[in-house]
């Protein structure tokens, strides 16, 4: 009798679980709250601490992957100020985000609002203007360097058919930007079904209420709609940034970077950097430089556009 | 009475010229609708249209519309130039393990955030709101530095293992955000009846997420069919290709095979589309349901 309960007490299960017992409930409670988690906690000490630390020692080092880092202090970051093609590289990434996120912010709104009205064959519409937006990187890159082709491309096609120039979108680094942008807008859908959830979220009531007070169509858009949209524009407009400062395959496979840089976004660089050149060091002072712009940036979103935002249930 | 009844003539007259601009309006919002589509479909059917031709007349200006002579060859050249039915097969595990790692862990963090009050819980949510506004660019790098000393490089376990630790910030938010549109009188009746909390999550709350988890999947399979940065940097060995790479180093080896590449191109994004529209019912209401709010 005594032998089997000094067998049972020496599984770890029963000691474990006697332990278990002595908790208070709000200890159970933050034991299970933790347990649940853990996965999450784990996986950002491991995945995002750990290299954010590796990314942070290899800033003072120089480091070709093959011999051993050496220890260079601070001199990646004197070649950071005075580096012209990653001037470049911010110069390309900045115009290209400060004209496609408005453009296609202000497009995927426009959209969202056309397909949230009521006809018959509505639905065969809304997939339509998804489409674009579930085509494969890869897919869609060789498509649109297709399109955009200056002997036999469809876009030129047009434009010729109405007695345009013959444009070389992918060769003239004046065009190529508007190339870019023009695929990136044709690719809104996901942020369009975002916005129509909005827009079908909106209680009926205030349009009939805005109505009974005399309100016009450009009255409601303005002062119902809007209101009411504002978490999910600025929910979209924090997303297309942070989309447009990581475009890379159109860039490596539509352009390669080119003409004349033209293209160069800065993740590209950072991969070429990490990856063509070897420079292990300086590509994780680059990686450390889009860090500190999308904190910036966020930091921003968050301050100006995040406090003119309108909440339903604030602290919810 | 004289009174009220001008007041409805008022409001009958203006009923009518409402009503004109409606039609207006509503002639306008058609026309937009189908401009648009169209927009929208022709890159498609000029992607269609180009990948049946012959290799001469895709060089041809003016562009035929209809191609002739009807080139459905160019599929087969395309799909055995390279070992399409291999980089098939190493997408489908890269993306069912991603789409098991994902629907499962997230929606057991996104219970613990959304369900569980315990000290430290908003702390930790911040963190998860955080990593979603950072994009796994910055951390490509080091990244592959310890990956590589984990001689996991040329092997899926990058693409993979790390999917398992949460399923990523986006999925953890919605399902959260979905968790908190379910009563908790449920899981209170499950309690009583003596459910334990993982009980809870998985009897109770799982089931009934389906419209959720049914999206996150999806988003995850296209995400994992779609990626070409993350196979790119860890995959050396043609034989591991996922199909992104295989395309992209096809394009790079076929350069003006325009055709080809075009077939190719058609052949990946058609399972793309068909999955869309197997699951779009799920998808939309998904999002909507989900709501994306506060």
């Amino acid at each position: 009798m005594t032998s089997l309960t000094a067998k049972r007490e020496a599984e770890p299960g029963f000691w474990l679980s006697r332990q278990y017992n002595r908790l208070t409930l709000k200890q159970r409670r933050t034991l299970m709250g933790y347990l649940f988690i853990m996965p999450f906690i784990l996986g950002f000490l491991v995945w995002w601490l750990g290299p954010a630390m590796v990314a942070g020692y290899l800033t003072v080092h120089k480091w070709n992957f093959l011999s051993a880092p050496r220890f260079i202090g601070l001199a990646h970051f004197e070649k950071l100020v005075s580096d012209p093609i990653l001037a470049q590289s911010l110069k390309v990434t900045i115009v290209f985000s400060a004209i496609s996120v408005p453009l296609g912010l202000v497009f995927a709104f426009f959209l969202a609002s056309l397909i949230n009205s009521k006809f018959r064959f509505i639905a065969i519409f809304r997939t339509i203007y998804f489409l674009p937006s579930i085509v494969p990187a890869v897919a869609n890159a060789i498509l649109w360097a297709w399109l955009f082709n200056t002997e036999f491309g469809l876009i030129n096609y047009i434009i010729r058919a109405f007695g345009g120039p013959k444009i070389g979108w992918l060769q003239d680094p004046n065009w190529v930007m508007l190339a870019f942008v023009i695929l990136t807008v044709w690719g809104v859908g996901g942020s369009m079904i975002i916005f129509l959830a909005g827009l079908q979220g909106i209680p009926q009531i205030f349009y009939e209420a805005a109505e009974i007070d005399g309100a016009g169509r450009w009255q409601r858009l303005l002062h119902v709609t809007l209101p009411m949209m504002s978490p999910i524009i600025f929910f979209n407009l924090v997303i297309g940034f942070i989309n447009s400062f990581q475009v890379f395959v159109s860039a490596l496979l539509i352009t390669d970077g080119g003409p004349q840089r033209a293209t160069l976004f800065l993740v590209l660089h950072i991969w070429r950097t990490a990856f063509s050149s070897q420079k292990m060091g300086y590509a994780s002072v680059l990686s450390w430089l889009l860090f500190a712009i999308l904190m910036l940036l966020s930091f921003f979103v968050f301050r100006y556009i995040g406090s003119r935002v309108y909440y339903e249930n604030p602290g919810e | 009475m004289g009174f009220s009844e001008r007041s409805t003539d008022f409001i009958d007259s203006k009923r009518v010229a409402k009503s004109r601009t409606d039609i207006f309006f509503h002639w306008l919002t058609l026309f937009l609708l189908v401009f648009f589509a169209v927009v929208m479909i022709t890159p498609f059917l000029w992607l269609l249209s180009s990948s049946l031709k012959t290799q001469i007349n895709i060089f041809q200006f003016p562009p035929q519309l209809i191609p002739d002579p009807f080139m459905p060859q160019n599929y087969v050249y395309a799909l055995t130039y390279k070992p399409f039915g291999l980089y098939f097969r190493n997408t489908l595990i890269v993306a069912g393990l991603n789409v098991l790692a994902v629907v499962f862990t997230s929606s057991f963090c996104a219970y613990g955030f959304a369900r569980m009050r315990f000290p430290g819980r908003d702390f930790w949510f911040g963190i998860v709101m955080a990593t979603l506004f950072l994009p796994y660019a910055i951390l490509l790098v080091p990244s592959f530095i310890i990956f590589s000393r984990l001689g996991w490089v040329d092997t899926f376990l990058p693409l993979v293992v790390p999917q398992f630790f949460g399923g990523g910030a986006f999925n953890i938010f919605l399902m959260r955000q979905f968790f908190r549109t379910i009563p908790e009188e449920i899981a209170d009746a499950a309690r009583i009846d003596g459910c334990s909390e993982f009980g809870v999550y998985w009897r109770i709350m799982l089931p009934l997420s389906k419209p959720a988890l049914i999206t996150i999947a999806i988003f995850t399979f296209l995400f994992a069919w779609n990626d070409l940065i993350g196979p790119m940097t860890y995959l050396r060995s043609p034989d591991n290709f996922t199909i992104a790479v295989g395309l992209a180093s096809f394009r790079s080896q076929t350069d003006i095979h325009w055709d080809l590449q075009l077939a190719a191109s058609t052949a990946v994004t058609l399972p793309v589309i068909v999955l869309f529209f197997l699951a779009q019912r799920y998808f939309i209401q998904g999002v909507v349901m989900t709501g994306l709010k506060g």
